[in-house]
């Protein structure tokens, strides 16, 4: 058993907190700073998705995850961040300029769709986002002279002030290196004062506000983080692929969004990053097993949403804290063997009261 | 003419919007969250009317009855199996169970081999009559829409209004901790208003089925009937109704006027617009939330 005694309050916030800390994440770091020796170029694809899919799945957890607002209509900023990206790159702008404006344009665009989420709340602004994903899907369909409409766009590769980032190992180490920079940015901001209004105003606004927290400056700032990260990996994932078209960026796109955020396990960064192998990793299994399966189920067109939603449904009724919290668990029996006790982690249930009514 | 006519499929299209949002809000009523499975329970409806047509050959109207009962059944069972256990979870967690729950049904609807990926024509007795009133022409596919919304609605209404089971209902969304002291089974409850609202979707589902097509997608109609019920408000059932109305007459004449696009995408911007003016819709009960 590992006992913390925390003498100072730099202690408190340190991001490291023991020395377990430094040597597994940085275990981890090298591992992936060696994967393309290691790993052959498909599975390295696979992994530079992840990566990408954790930047947009940050962005999102700090908007769901740690300032309770749920956005429904995530993949619109996505397609932002992708489309400025595409439509800058073959303009001929070198990366980190187009990449600056492509989370601009998205974190500008959150802003304007945070305004309703000052007035409403829960389902309603779930219904914005949803309402404002289908209008900007629609956009990137209709505006024919830069989105290309449905036949969609070519991007060119990335250039860096001259060199051309065209393999896959010089995309995934700059994949590596905005991911890596994009957590510990998430995770030096949920330190800091803005990150615990955020958390603040999750648990309860009302008192989150009567401590003097400006809710209307935070969740416009909430709601711009995370569309600047969502763009930041739209960006990304249009140089991945190449090719974007608007129905990349459907509803569908949203709710796998959501999904792999609750499947990590809403409110904790690591989440994001669970989320985001279990997101990649999932289609692939299921292609594994199926030549396992008698050919009526393994090769039915349908099988892949019928696993997610059964994931999704046991996710919700059986691990609500997510693949983190079911680590965490695992932990926690380890570290207070033998004393670990079935509640613990028990959920607190609370009986229903309107909303409306209250 | 011609606005009477982009008059009357608009109203039959808001119709079946109502009907779908109606689910909506009977479940948010008694229960405080929302289901995004409804256009999916829609979907199963009309697959189980055109499983009891066209496989048991049933006559129409048992195959009707025995959809709705089916589906009202299979509402019941599902809040037993997934929705009770997290009673009293935060809503996001109904929320995100309910599109699991979409994506399973979908899902497994779309493996049925040689049946799932197929579109089929319900086949019902008034399909492709059509009323010549002077020199308009009315579809009765669209004219059974509105009827039996209208008597739908009634009926809802009536229970909400009259019925000491709908009073309960209503008791119990209000408060759950006060219905359970004055002894209303509130569990019982909430499997009677998922009960109703897969009964009500899969009506709507067979009046659908007619106009569009019979497939494992047709759920998606769904999500257009989220903006009739926040137009609407989200707690008046009359107010689903109107907002469906709205929904599909904006549908409907913006298809006609305004460039091409902007049908897909009106029902949207309404209710944007809709939250920004109005965020309780049209309906809704103005009240303030307090400490």
């Amino acid at each position: 058993m590992r006992f913390i005694f925390k003498t100072d309050y730099a202690q408190d916030i340190k991001l490291a907190k023991h020395p377990g800390h430094v040597f597994w994440y940085g275990a981890l770091l090298l591992l992936l700073l060696a994967a393309p020796w290691l790993f052959a170029e498909y599975w390295l694809a696979q992994l530079t998705f992840v990566l990408i899919y954790a930047v947009a799945g940050l962005g999102l957890m700090l908007l769901a995850g740690f300032t309770g607002l749920f956005s429904l209509g995530h993949a619109a900023f996505l397609g932002v961040g992708a489309y400025t990206q595409a439509v800058l790159t073959n303009a001929g702008l070198p990366f980190p300029v187009a990449l600056a404006c492509a989370a601009g344009l998205s974190a500008a665009v959150g802003v304007v769709v945070g305004l309703p989420a000052l007035r409403v709340k829960g389902i309603y602004l779930g219904m914005a986002t949803l309402a404002f994903g289908f209008i900007v899907e629609e956009i990137f369909a209709r505006w024919e002279s830069v989105t290309g409409g449905n036949a969609g766009i070519h991007i060119k590769a990335p250039d860096m002030f001259g060199f051309k980032l065209a393999s896959g190992e010089a995309f995934y180490f700059l994949c590596l290196l905005i991911t890596v920079v994009a957590t510990l940015g998430i995770l030096n901001l949920l330190r800091s004062p803005t990150g615990r209004a955020f958390v603040a105003i999750r648990d309860s606004e009302i008192s989150a506000q009567s401590m003097g927290i400006h809710l209307a400056r935070y969740k416009t700032l909430s709601f711009a983080l995370s569309a600047a990260l969502a763009g930041i990996a739209g960006a990304l994932y249009a140089h991945k692929l190449q090719f974007i078209s608007p129905d990349q960026f459907s509803i569908l796109q949203s709710i796998d969004l959501l999904l792999m955020i609750v499947i990590g396990g809403v409110g904790s960064v690591h989440g994001a990053f669970l989320g985001a192998v279990f997101l990649i990793s999932m289609p692939q299994a299921i292609a594994l097993t199926k030549d396992y399966l008698p050919a009526a189920i393994g090769q039915a067109p349908g099988l892949q949403a019928a696993v997610y939603g059964m994931v999704l449904i046991a996710f919700v009724l059986f691990e609500p804290l997510g693949l983190y919290g079911r680590w965490l668990k695992i932990r926690t029996y380890l570290q207070l063997f033998p004393f670990y006790r079935k509640g613990m982690f028990k959920r607190q249930k609370s009986f229903q009261k309107s909303d409306r009514l209250k | 003419m011609q606005f009477l006519q982009l008059l009357i499929s608009g109203i039959a299209q808001g119709c079946i919007y109502g009907l779908i949002a109606l689910g909506f809000v009977l479940i948010y009523k008694a229960t405080e969250t929302v289901s995004f499975a409804q256009g999916e329970l829609m979907m199963l409806g009309a697959f189980t009317g055109l499983a009891g047509m066209s496989l048991l050959g049933f006559p129409f109207w048992l195959a009707v009855l025995s959809a709705i009962a089916g589906m009202a059944l299979f509402g019941m069972l599902l809040e037993r199996l997934v929705i009770r256990p997290i009673l009293g979870q935060p809503a996001f967690s109904i929320v995100m169970l309910t599109i699991g729950v979409g994506y399973t049904a979908r899902g497994l609807i779309t493996m049925i081999p040689g049946i799932g990926t197929e579109t089929y024509v319900l086949p019902v007795p008034y399909k492709d009559q059509i009323w010549s009133v002077g020199a308009l022409v009315i579809n009765i596919e669209q004219v059974a829409i509105i009827g039996s919304t209208a008597v739908l609605c009634l009926m809802l209404f009536a229970l909400f209004k009259y019925s000491k089971l709908g009073i309960a209902m209503q008791a119990s969304s209000q408060n759950q901790l006060a219905a359970y002291y004055m002894g209303i089974p509130v569990k019982r409850l909430n499997g009677l208003v998922w009960g109703l609202a897969a009964a009500v979707a899969a009506i709507a589902g067979l009046l659908l089925a007619p106009i569009t097509f019979v497939h494992a997608n047709m759920g998606f109609i769904g999500l257009k009937a989220f903006p009739a019920a926040v137009v609407g408000g989200f707690s008046s059932l009359p107010g689903a109704i109107v907002g469906g109305l709205v929904i599909g007459l904006v549908e409907s004449l913006s298809g006609f006027y305004l460039p091409d696009g902007f049908k897909d995408v009106a029902a949207y911007i309404v209710v944007l617009i809709m939250l920004m003016v109005k965020p309780n819709g049209l309906f809704g009960e103005k009240l303030r939330k307090k400490v």
